[in-house]
């Protein structure tokens, strides 16, 4: 059954867009990460234009986030406190990159720098937790299964004021820390376009020491509200956000979101963490290949004023 | 523009003199209605030659041009820079259509006249390259031409020899496949009749293409009312989220 979409102009087969909705809520669901960084280059392939792409999968992130966000309030994997706390660093940090992203399309070549970004950081990101999660597979392994508690980290995240309690995640600690990663997630989520699930779910692991449940349902929380406001500013100044292929996607995305958010609890933290490491390494090495290989037609054809 | 008018005021000249044999045109649809299901579709574009003196000796070729509408397309281009691949060279391309098909009745090169192909304009190069006016970067001849080879492969530029059928050189029909990618306007259904690879009667029509009901509505909405309209993609999402967390939570309880 094929659909026309209005704003992106093309006619898809509506049960790929269900399909690819649904593959990308369940990982939404697993992982805590909106999926934005693997559903737009999903429908640039679909045919979908990239601005158009880029707006509504930002829409469609919503939904699989909230779908995902009820199902981990219900199991109470989500520390709401924390999720404030990021998300009043995350827009304020979300302004300034917004700021330089401008600066930057002044200049040219935005594109290439976003994309050195993705590679850069998401290289660095996904082999660090890979390395890490497999450690803690294999001192799991010799501990018999059961991972011994390590003794909490002090480290200079604990000597900092405006000590806050957040319960959730079994946390005493400064509000200046979340408060700095959500700036910096924020930042960089603006100027790569994406939510910043995927930068945010191992700030939060590895920097502010968090629960992994606690991560992924919190780490939703804070992406539904990035989300939301990304689609309204292209709504508004792009008018690029494709509503029946949004619905598509998301009526997909929701139930993915649900049945993933299944899996990811009856994970292993570590599996949990290793298989992320895995992905984000994975999108990292392709966009690095499609920087590196020559590509076999070496013209593209942009509408003017479009970013890629 | 000027150089336009021009063109098409010298291309009267002749065809007054000339013009003997005059066409009867028919389509299958004055408009293309888009729809929610559409998914492409096939334009038969059929006619008749009237004339009032006898059928001269030279055998009668036809030639169907139809062009979308047009606008500013960018064509970039990669280089090796440091190692990797970047888009190092664009140019803009002032006009260029979204849609390009010629269909004729035999081999271009044969039916038609390199010179009478640039006073109408009539296979795609002439469309896109008599329209370029910025120039920015030495040869642009390599990004026009990528600009119609990619077009090409993904079926918005279509060059149909032979596909036209012409019938005791009086009547004729082809079929057009229009994509399913269709961009709205109007587009420009242009007729040749020639002889010797000179064009002898010319026709002009314009096809509506045009998105009707719910994509019209939603399309109008999302350009004129863009904050309701994006509040409301934000509300849609928040409750099919919602949703599908309360289906869920129903069938594990039930």
């Amino acid at each position: 059954m094929h659909i026309y979409l209005p704003i992106a102009e093309v006619s898809v087969n509506a049960f790929l867009l269900l399909g690819l909705g649904g593959v990308v809520g369940i990982l939404s669901g697993i992982f805590g990460v909106g999926g934005g960084f693997l559903i737009t280059p999903l429908l640039f392939f679909v045919g979908i234009p990239p601005t158009v792409a880029v707006a509504t999968s930002a829409n469609q992130i919503v939904a699989s986030s909230v779908s995902g966000l009820l199902a981990h309030l219900k199991r109470k994997t989500v520390d709401l406190k924390m999720g404030y706390v990021l998300l009043a660093g995350g827009l304020v940090g979300s302004g300034f990159g917004v700021l330089i992203f401008n600066y930057l399309k002044s200049l040219g070549q935005v594109d290439l720098l976003v994309r050195l970004c993705y590679v850069v950081f998401l290289g660095i990101i996904g082999a660090l937790m890979f390395v890490e999660s497999l450690r803690a597979i294999q001192r799991a392994r010799k501990a018999g299964g059961v991972l011994p508690r390590k003794r909490k980290q002090r480290n200079w995240v604990h000597a900092l004021p405006f000590k806050m309690r957040f319960r959730a995640s079994g946390l005493y600690i400064s509000a200046i820390p979340p408060l700095l990663v959500g700036f910096a997630v924020g930042l960089l989520a603006a100027v790569m376009g994406v939510g910043g699930g995927f930068i945010m779910v191992p700030a939060m692991i590895y920097i502010l020491g968090m629960p992994t449940k606690v991560v992924v349902g919190t780490s939703l929380f804070q992406i539904i509200f990035v989300a939301g406001f990304t689609t309204l500013l292209h709504a508004i100044t792009n008018h690029t956000v494709d509503l029946p292929l949004a619905l598509f996607l998301l009526i997909g995305g929701v139930i993915g979101a649900q049945l993933g958010t299944g899996i990811g609890v009856k994970l292993r933290a570590e599996m949990l963490r290793v298989l992320l490491a895995l992905l984000v390494l994975a999108v990292c090495g392709k966009i690095a290949l499609e920087l590196l290989i020559e590509p076999s037609e070496i013209y593209s054809l942009a509408k003017p004023g479009a970013a890629e | 523009m000027i150089r336009a008018l021009i063109l098409f005021l010298l291309s009267l000249i002749p065809l007054k003199a000339a013009a003997q044999e005059e066409i009867v045109l028919g389509l299958s649809q004055s408009e293309v209605a888009i729809t929610a299901r559409f998914d492409g579709s096939d334009m038969l574009i059929f006619g008749a030659v009237k004339r009032e003196t006898p059928i001269p000796e030279q055998p009668l070729e036809v030639i169907i041009a139809i062009e979308g509408p047009s606008g500013p397309i960018t064509v970039r281009r990669k280089d090796r820079r440091f190692g990797i691949w970047v888009n190092a060279a664009e140019i803009e391309v002032a006009s260029a259509p979204a849609f390009y098909a010629v269909a004729s009745s035999g081999p271009l090169e044969q039916v038609l006249d390199r010179i009478e192909n640039e006073r109408y304009g009539i296979t795609v190069d002439r469309a896109i390259q008599a329209v370029i006016q910025t120039v920015e970067y030495g040869n642009t001849q390599d990004f026009t031409e990528a600009l119609i080879r990619i077009q090409q492969e993904n079926g918005s530029y279509q060059r149909l020899e032979n596909a036209v059928a012409v019938d005791q050189q009086t009547l004729f029909r082809t079929s057009i496949a229009l994509p399913s990618n269709l961009t709205e306007g109007g587009y420009k259904a242009r007729i040749f009749l020639t002889r010797g690879g000179s064009v002898v009667s010319m026709f002009e029509t314009v096809i509506d293409v045009r998105k009707v009901g719910l994509e019209r509505f939603l399309y109008n909405m999302a350009q004129e009312q863009a904050t309701l309209y994006g509040l409301l993609s934000i509300l849609i999402a928040v409750v099919a989220g919602w949703g599908a967390s309360a289906v869920f939570r129903l069938i594990r309880n039930g």
